[in-house]
């Protein structure tokens, strides 16, 4: 049973996602739950967009009601650095079939690091299904955590005012360790002075004014920049 | 179903398909022969930085500095959640850490 090895490998390098996303999910779901959607909502969102950053944005957006052409905007923005992971798995997931249509579904940064770990997958007999099967564990871990959250947040009552601050947590965590993993801070900083500069002009419709000032800024630092970031 | 409701659903969907649809993309489009375009590369070089910035002042938007205790324990739980990831580097910790102690002061002290 070869398989069966293969199978208890995928088990094994996802462990690391299983506590990850049992714990983010959770707090996605307790947050969603406390702007009045539940478990069903949080089975719902997990199952069809599958991804941290995007869901998280996705609360605000419900609970604001932004329009469906802002939404689809953001998260072409936040969501874009997914193009780039694909970029590298061309080549990896060649030939997997009907697989390749789940395993672009569940291609999240966590699963994205999985795969590209090309130590742990050395000694796997059947590549494609270790692929499929660390994408879907990690699926499932993040169903789990997003709908027990939801279904805890609704029926347990707590005291949860200032959970939003999850979200603002999530992305202050993520923008230190880049921070600290790049020397080139320039992106960053376009990044944050751009939402300042558009939200005391835009308010709350600040998103869209601000990914296509950043947009035009980072196209601009390329031109000025050339000899650094062309190689 | 209330057109609030029908909305939401809409919502999630947008969002699930444009998702994938990135996600898809670079399968559909780069045969693994073609070279991508260096703006592209460039692109995905550096707007996942500039991007998460955005994100950390979207969630911030809305706070007013007319009050001392409605801005506060941003800041206060915000440098808890900055010091504490420099020091340990540890994602999952700086982001309980940092809800948890927000949450405190926003019930408890302020």
């Amino acid at each position: 049973m070869k398989n069966k090895k293969d199978v208890k490998k995928a088990f094994v390098a996802s462990i690391p996602v299983l506590a990850g996303y049992l714990a983010l999910g959770f707090g996605f779901g307790v947050l969603l739950s406390t702007k009045g959607f539940g478990g069903i909502w949080a089975l719902f969102m997990s199952v069809t967009m599958f991804g941290g950053s995007s869901q998280y944005a996705a609360v605000e957006f419900l609970d604001d009601g932004i329009s469906l052409m802002s939404a689809a905007v953001a998260t072409l923005i936040i969501n874009a650095r997914h193009l780039f992971y694909g970029i590298s798995l061309v080549d990896k997931y060649k030939g997997t079939g009907l697989k390749k249509a789940y395993l672009i579904h569940t291609l999240t940064d966590e699963t994205y690091s999985l795969v590209c770990n090309d130590e742990a997958v050395k000694d796997v007999e059947n590549k494609h299904l270790y692929y499929f099967l660390v994408s879907l564990f990690d699926h499932i871990y993040w169903i789990i955590g997003c709908t027990m959250g939801a279904v805890f947040g609704t029926n347990v009552s707590f005291n949860s005012e200032g959970i939003d601050f999850v979200l603002t947590a999530l992305f202050l965590t993520i923008f230190v360790e880049q921070w600290l993993s790049n020397k080139d801070h320039i992106p960053a900083v376009i990044g944050v002075v751009s939402a300042v500069l558009c939200t005391a002009i835009f308010h709350e419709n600040m998103l869209i004014p601000t990914m296509l000032v950043i947009l035009v800024a980072l196209t601009a630092l390329r031109y000025v920049r050339r000899e650094k970031y062309d190689d | 179903m209330t057109d609030s409701t029908l909305h939401s659903i809409l919502l999630v969907l947008v969002m699930a398909v444009v998702t994938y649809l990135l996600r898809a993309f670079p399968f559909l489009v780069f045969s693994g022969k073609k070279p991508t375009p260096k703006f592209v590369l460039y692109l995905g070089k550096v707007l996942p930085y500039a991007i998460i910035g955005m994100l950390v002042i979207y969630c911030v938007k809305d706070i007013s500095f007319d009050s001392v205790s409605h801005f506060l324990p941003y800041i206060i739980a915000g440098a808890v959640v900055v010091i504490l990831h420099v020091w340990r580097r540890n994602t999952l910790l700086s982001i309980i850490a940092g809800t948890l102690s927000y949450m405190a002061l926003v019930q408890f002290v302020f």
